[in-house]
C-alpha cells in the first residue's frame, strides 16, 4: 500500500488520570520492522490494544492499513496478525489445533490451511512435535508456534508484544533469528514493542521511543545515534581515578566522560583522535588494556533520552 | 454461522473432551443417576415421565453445565488466550454463541443419553417383556425443556464467567446459584395457590413451565450478549 501503513494522530489514551498514551502521533512505513521502545508501564501494550482497535482513544485518531481503528477495528483485525503480551496458546489443544484454529477464524480453506501450517512448523523445526498438546512444550517453542500462528494467514502486518520478554539469552537468540528469517521470507511489516535493546538494534530498520505515554524520538537506529550521541571511544584498563576524569573532562575534544567498573566511556566531539586522551590516561596513572573507537549504542541512546525526560 | 461452528469446535477440543476419559467422569457420572440408577428404580413409571421423573431430568444440564461453562471466559482469561482471541477477527457475538452452543449441545447431549439409556434399561429389565415407550408429546416436551434449562445454566454460566477472575470462582457462583433457583422455583411454586394447579392440566403446566424458561433463556442470553465487549474485557 502507498503511505504509511499505521498512522497514529495526537492519539490519546487515559485511565483515570493516568495517561498511558499522551498525543502520540507517529507513521510506520510499510515493509520494515518498527521498534517501539520503551520501559515497562510506558504505554507499548497500550498503543497496541488501541491500533487493534480493542480500546478506544479518548482523543486523536489512528489508522492501520488504512483503516480507521475506531469505525473499522473489524477490517484491522482480519488482516493483521499479532503476538500479544501472552502467547495465548490454547495448552490443552495440540499445536496442529491451535493454528488451525486460527487458520478457520481466518476462513483459510482446508488444504490451503493444512498446506500453510506444514509450512511453518518445518520451516521452525516444530513439525514432529505437532500432535502434542502444547502445554507440555518449553517456552521457546511455544512462542515460535504463536510466531506461526501470527503469520499463518499471510497478514502484510503483525503486532509482536515484547516477544522474547523473560527469555534466557540462548533462547532470546534464537526466537530473534527465527524472526528475523521468517520476517524476511514473508515480507511483512512488524509492529514489535521491546524494552530489549539489543534485540532491537538487530531487528530493527525504524525505532520509536516511548515513556510515560509520550512519544520522545523516532528514526531508525543511526539516526538516533547521531542525534543523542556522537562517535565514543571505550577504554579498558585499571586505575582510572577522580583525577583522571576531571583532566579528560577539560580537553576540548571529549564530550563527556563516564567510568563503569574498569570501562571508561568517552564522548568525542566530532572525529577526534583518542592518542592524545590515551596518554593523557597514563600519564595520571591509568593503566590501558584495550582502547575501542566506536558509536553509542542504542542502549546508549535510550539512557540519554530517559535521562533528558527526567531533567 | 462458521465462525460459530468454529468456536464449537474449538471448544470441543479445548474444554468439553480436553482430558480424555477424565474429563468425562462428571458427565458419565450424572448419565449414570439419571439414565440407569434412577430409570432401574422408577421402574415402568419412568417411562410414564411423571412430574417427579421430568423434573429429576432437568437436574442433568445444570450438572454437566456446572462442569465447563465456568471455563467459557474466565477459563480463557485465566489462561491468557482471550486476549489474542479479541485480538483475531473472530465477531464477538460468534465467540459467546460457539461457547453457548457447544455447552448446550453437551449438556442435552448428555440428556437425551440418559433419557434413552433410561428407556432401553428399563423396557429390559422392568417390563417383562412389553416393550414401551415415552408418551410422543411428553418425551418432546422433555426434549425441549431440556434443552430450554441447558440454555439457561450455560447463558447464567457466561454471564459470571464475564464477570469474574478465575474459572473456579465462577463455578462456586453457578452452583449456589443453582440452589438457589432451585429453591426459589419451589418457594414460587407452594406460594402458588393449591386451586390454581388443580384447575391446570399437566401438560398446560409444561407449556407454562416451557414459556417461562424461554422468556428467562431470551432475557440471559440478551444479557450475555450486550455484556460481551472487547474494550471491557481488554481492560479486565
Amino acid at each position: 500500500m502507498a503511505g504509511p501503513i499505521i498512522r497514529t494522530e495526537h492519539l490519546s489514551r487515559f485511565f483515570g488520570t493516568v495517561k498511558a498514551v499522551d498525543d502520540l502521533s507517529l507513521e510506520v512505513p510499510a515493509g520494515i520492522v518498527f521498534g517501539f521502545l520503551g520501559p515497562n508501564g510506558a504505554g507499548k501494550t497500550t498503543t497496541i490494544h488501541l491500533l487493534l482497535g480493542l480500546l478506544e482513544p479518548t482523543q486523536g485518531q489512528a489508522s492501520v492499513l488504512g483503516f480507521d481503528t475506531r469505525t473499522q477495528a473489524d477490517e484491522i483485525r482480519t488482516r493483521i496478525g499479532a503476538l500479544l503480551e501472552f502467547a495465548g496458546l490454547y495448552e490443552r489443544m495440540t499445536a496442529e489445533d491451535n493454528l488451525d484454529f486460527y487458520g478457520r477464524i481466518s476462513h483459510m480453506p482446508a488444504a490451503e490451511r493444512r498446506a500453510r501450517i506444514k509450512e511453518l512448523l518445518t520451516h521452525l523445526d516444530l513439525w514432529d512435535r505437532r500432535k502434542d498438546p502444547v502445554g507440555n512444550w518449553s517456552r521457546g517453542m511455544k512462542q515460535k508456534l504463536a510466531v506461526a500462528r501470527a503469520l499463518l494467514h499471510h497478514p502484510p502486518l503483525i503486532f509482536l508484544d515484547e516477544p522474547t520478554a523473560g527469555f534466557d539469552p540462548v533462547a532470546a537468540a534464537t526466537l530473534r533469528n527465527d524472526l528475523a528469517s521468517l520476517v524476511a521470507r514473508e515480507g511483512v511489516t512488524v509492529f514489535l514493542t521491546t524494552h530489549n535493546l539489543t534485540e532491537a538494534e538487530k531487528l530493527c530498520a525504524q525505532v520509536g521511543v516511548i515513556r510515560q505515554g509520550k512519544l520522545l524520538t523516532v528514526g531508525n537506529p543511526d539516526e538516533l545515534r547521531l542525534r543523542t550521541g556522537g562517535p565514543q571511544a571505550e577504554i579498558v584498563g585499571h586505575g582510572f581515578n577522580d583525577q583522571t576524569l576531571a583532566l579528560l573532562r577539560e580537553r576540548p575534544e571529549v564530550a563527556n566522560v563516564a567510568l563503569h567498573n574498569s570501562h571508561l566511556t568517552i564522548e568525542l566531539r566530532g572525529e577526534s583522535k583518542i592518542g592524545p586522551l590515551v596518554s593523557l590516561i597514563v600519564r595520571s596513572g591509568g593503566e590501558v588494556e584495550e582502547v575501542r573507537r566506536g558509536k553509542a549504542s542504542l542502549e546508549d541512546v535510550f539512557l540519554t533520552l530517559m535521562e533528558e525526560e527526567n531533567t | 454461522m462458521s465462525d460459530i461452528l468454529t468456536m464449537v469446535w474449538k471448544e470441543s477440543k479445548d474444554v468439553l473432551f480436553q482430558g480424555g476419559w477424565k474429563s468425562l467422569i462428571r458427565p458419565l457420572f450424572v448419565v449414570g443417576i439419571m439414565g440407569i440408577y434412577l430409570p432401574l428404580q422408577f421402574g415402568p413409571q419412568w417411562v410414564d415421565l411423571t412430574p417427579i421423573g421430568m423434573l429429576l431430568l432437568l437436574w442433568i444440564p445444570f450438572f454437566v453445565i456446572i462442569s465447563f461453562i465456568g471455563d467459557a471466559i474466565a477459563g480463557e482469561r485465566e489462561r491468557h488466550t482471550l486476549e489474542t482471541l479479541l485480538a483475531s477477527r473472530m465477531p464477538d457475538r460468534a465467540i459467546l454463541l460457539g461457547k453457548i452452543i457447544a455447552t448446550v449441545l453437551y449438556a442435552w447431549g448428555m440428556g437425551v443419553l440418559s433419557l434413552l439409556l433410561g428407556l432401553v434399561l428399563v423396557d429390559l429389565f422392568r417390563t417383562q417383556g412389553n416393550w414401551m415407550f415415552y408418551p410422543l408429546d411428553l418425551f418432546v416436551v422433555a426434549l425441549v425443556l431440556i434443552l430450554l434449562v441447558s440454555v439457561l445454566g450455560a447463558s447464567a454460566g457466561v454471564l459470571i464467567s464475564l464477570r469474574v477472575a478465575t474459572v473456579r470462582q465462577a463455578q462456586q457462583i453457578l452452583s449456589v446459584g443453582t440452589i438457589v433457583f432451585v429453591f426459589g422455583v419451589t418457594f414460587v411454586l407452594r406460594a402458588v395457590p393449591a386451586n390454581v394447579f388443580s384447575s391446570l392440566s399437566y401438560a398446560q403446566f409444561l407449556l407454562i413451565a416451557m414459556a417461562v424458561l424461554a422468556v428467562l433463556d431470551a432475557i440471559l442470553l440478551g444479557l450475555a450478549l450486550v455484556s460481551f465487549q472487547r474494550s471491557r474485557l481488554i481492560l479486565s
